[in-house]
């Protein structure tokens, strides 16, 4: 018997739903074992039912549930508790679902600030009030990570997570299993640069460069971000963005990670630990510029950020 | 007493709509309303950010066309710094552009859009989509799951992420490309065009000519058109002018960062997202059906009206033939499968021809910044429209406004006249079934929002 899968994105981006894709012939293979009964992406089921005849959200019954983004709005909260009641197994897929994610970079600010700006703060726009209507939900105070809203079972952390992990947690779970995550270890663990614990000294450098390299040799000829003098977060992010095999992706391209699958472990707090790991290789964690909002890029739920008070205006 | 028909989630795109359509009390369309649900807060979010960050921040906004925005907004950055990026890494772009994009119309062809025409629009919804593709026509299946991965694996290998790139950056791109990594590119490209040619002339022969009643009525309407093109009026997806085209084929042409002069954002209390307008086309917008008032499309089927002609040989033999069926402009809202797909054809050979350029393994990809006060525009088409990325840093290199109008906003108000349209037409005497709903849903994915 298939086992019975429901999809659902709330504030996110789609490039969950596309790593789902992108497993590919892995997908062919899973299929007969999975029957999304709700997927909209994919598949035209409708809440109110075919003929929208209901007046109630409905999300048919499912053994697995598989929710991406982040929660912004009051839709979003009711779809996510009424796909968490019809289904047994939660999965929280993509980092924000997990963590907040990049739309918990809103959390700097507050929702009248934000409103202001996009609806009479914009030089293309004509001024007006701010859209208000039963069919564009109500946003909820800040942007939250599923967990802050429902139990999950299961997370697939990533922006977006790699489809080697999807199609394992998928695996585990058909093969019976409850519950699935990726071992604790850190981008650095997996990262093959040469590491000499120590820095050029003096201000981290911001990107207005490339890294020092040579493109013919690979990346394990290459000295490590941080030595170099820039910012990289591969000290306190979870291992696993290039798949079982291949090195960490950003790093791939000759750039610094940026924290995209979240803390290493629950409860860990990766700016205080990554400005201990700056230390140790001699960098000043205090030269880094927008140091709150990219040491929290990925992770800005669970009140990780929020709007500090006004400061007065720079000269 | 009239009601209300909800269609929700409207399915098969890409993010969160609600269509409603208000019945008379004799069960006819008196209105329709599209309704975008969902704002995240981007232009706000990214003040402060330093510049040379935004092009990895943005690209966040769509995990469909992710390299739209990292494009876009690289380009933004470089005007910001006021630096111009070397050939080789303009180069490099618009390769991975190129890539990305013919994973995407792929994606959107057969995943998306197929099922309404390969399973019929009439069909039960349960085997309505790709995995009743998957069982009706395995062979083709297989193949685009190949193939779409294929360009998924590609942009990997070689700029680490397809999914929300980090490889471009103001003043240039992180790393150059190697020649072995050309010549193992180069052959996959050609088999990427193989297979393009193999989907234009399926769908040909599949489901533009089985269809072209469909084609001739819904969701049709009568609205300008605005794409970029280059100096001597090809399609370009990178870089160009934009113009404008008024529905009945007259245009003005006007540079990226000029784009407030001829566009105005309108807002609805029913819709999160805004309404873009011609501003010179009089007092608009209105989204009257029969008299619409500085209305226009973006995305492939605008590209195709705006554009003089393609910029490679087989996707212009592609245009050719269109036209010379449909003229220029047309206005039939299905042909924008048949333009995608034509698009996708200047794609493959784009990809084949950057790699065949030798300059692309030039080891000089990037410029070095300064941080600076600045503004920079930056203007690509993304593949469901013309994509605007306007920024204003301070001297430190921060952001301080950013002003963002992606390609599916311009669409706004001419989706809200298509489904308007095509509810009209199909729903009579408060007759309707989950068949003809879909086919108001099908007005609206044409547009590939
Ligand atoms: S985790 Fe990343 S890929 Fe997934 S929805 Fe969020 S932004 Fe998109
Ligand atoms: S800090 Fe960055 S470059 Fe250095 S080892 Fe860790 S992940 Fe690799
Ligand atoms: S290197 Fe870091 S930011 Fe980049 S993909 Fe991996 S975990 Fe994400």
């Amino acid at each position: 018997m298939p086992v019975k899968v429901v999809e659902e994105w709330l504030n996110s981006c789609s490039g969950c739903e596309i790593s789902i894709l992108n497993l590919g012939d892995t997908l062919l293979d899973l299929l007969p074992e999975l029957n999304f009964v709700h997927i909209p992406v994919l598949i035209d089921h409708k809440y109110y039912g075919q003929t929208g005849e209901s007046d109630v959200i409905e999300i048919p019954e499912a053994d697995i549930g598989i929710v991406s983004g982040g929660v912004r709005n009051e839709e979003h909260k009711h779809v996510l508790e009424e796909t968490r009641k019809k289904t047994k197994i939660l999965i929280a897929l993509g980092s924000c679902a997990a963590h907040g994610g990049i739309p918990a970079q809103a959390n700097m600010y507050t929702n009248k600030d934000i409103f202001e700006k996009l609806f009479r703060g914009s030089p293309s726009t004509d001024p007006a009030s701010d859209p208000n209507h039963p069919n564009v939900p109500q946003w909820l105070d800040s942007c939250l990570a599923l967990d802050e809203v429902v139990e999950v079972d299961v997370t697939i952390p990533g922006c977006p997570p790699h489809p080697d992990w999807i199609a394992e947690a998928l695996t585990a779970l058909l093969e019976g299993k409850t519950s699935w995550s990726l071992p604790e270890r850190s981008v650095c663990d997996t990262c093959p640069v040469i590491r000499e614990k120590k820095s050029a000294a003096g201000p981290v450098r911001r990107c207005f460069e490339n890294l020092e390299f040579n493109p013919e040799e690979g990346l394990d000829k290459m000295r490590c971000i941080n030595e170099q003098g820039f910012l990289c977060l591969g000290p306190v992010t979870l291992a696993g963005c290039a798949g079982k095999e291949g090195v960490p992706r950003c790093i791939q391209a000759r750039t610094p990670c940026r924290g995209c699958f979240g803390p290493i472990r629950k409860g860990a707090r990766p700016m205080v630990d990554m400005m201990g790991a700056m230390s140790s290789v001699g960098l000043d964690p205090k030269t880094v510029v927008d140091r709150r909002a990219i040491m929290n890029r990925y992770i800005g739920g669970h009140g990780n950020l929020r709007p500090l008070p006004a400061r007065p205006a720079r000269k | 007493m009239g009601k209300i028909v909800n269609i929700q989630p409207v399915t098969r795109i890409e993010g969160h709509a609600k269509v409603a359509i208000h019945l008379d009390d004799a069960g006819n369309v008196a209105d329709t309303r599209l309704h975008i649900q969902t704002l995240r807060g981007f232009e706000k979010f990214v003040e402060g950010r330093p510049v040379e960050e935004m092009p990895r921040i943005v690209c966040h906004i769509c995990g469909i066309c992710p390299w739209s925005h990292h494009l876009a907004s690289s380009k933004a950055g470089d005007a910001c710094f006021g630096v111009t990026p070397p050939p080789a890494a303009v180069k490099l772009r618009r390769l991975m552009q190129m890539i990305a994009y013919v994973g995407d119309k792929l994606l959107h062809f057969y995943f998306l859009a197929a099922p309404d025409f390969v399973i019929g629009p009439d069909a039960d919804y349960a085997v309505r989509n790709v995995i009743g593709i998957v069982n009706a026509a395995p062979n083709i299946a297989k193949q685009v799951v190949h193939y779409r991965q294929l360009t998924a694996q590609i942009l990997e290998n070689f700029a680490g992420r397809a999914i929300h790139p980090t490889f471009s950056i103001p003043g240039g791109v992180s790393k150059p490309m190697t020649e072995a990594e050309r010549v193992e590119m180069l052959a996959h490209a050609l088999e990427l065009l193989d297979f393009s040619m193999f989907t234009i002339k399926f769908a040909k022969e599949n489901v533009f000519a089985k269809y072209i009643d469909a084609i001739k009525t819904l969701g049709v309407i009568k609205v300008g058109h605005l794409g970029l093109v280059t100096d001597d009026g090809a399609l370009d997806f990178y870089d160009g002018k934009l113009r404008l085209m008024q529905p009945d084929g007259s245009h003005e042409d006007f540079a990226d960062d000029e784009y407030l002069d001829h566009i105005g954002e309108h807002v609805e209390p029913w819709s999160y997202q805004k309404f873009p307008y011609a501003k010179k086309w009089g007092d608009g917008p209105a989204m009257d059906l029969d008299n619409p008032v500085g209305v226009y499309r973006t995305n492939c089927l605008a590209r195709i009206n705006v554009c003089d002609k393609m910029a490679t040989p087989l996707a212009q033999a592609e245009l050719e033939e269109f036209r010379a069926e449909f003229g220029r402009p047309t206005h039939l809202t299905l042909l924008y499968h048949y333009a995608r797909l034509i698009e996708l054809v200047q794609c493959a050979e784009q990809t084949v021809e950057l790699l065949e350029d030798p300059e692309i393994t030039s080891s000089d990809v990037r410029k070095k910044i300064e941080p600076r006060s600045g503004r920079g525009v930056g203007c690509v088409e993304a593949p469901r429209g013309t994509l605007i990325h306007d920024y204003q840093s301070d001297d430190e290199g921060l952001i301080t406004q950013a002003n963002l109008i992606v390609g599916t906003t311009h669409n706004n108000a001419a989706m809200n006249l298509s489904v308007k349209q095509a509810a009209t037409e199909l729903i009579k005497d408060g007759t309707y079934d989950q068949a003809i709903l879909n086919k108001v849903e099908m007005a609206i994915r044409a547009y590939d929002p």
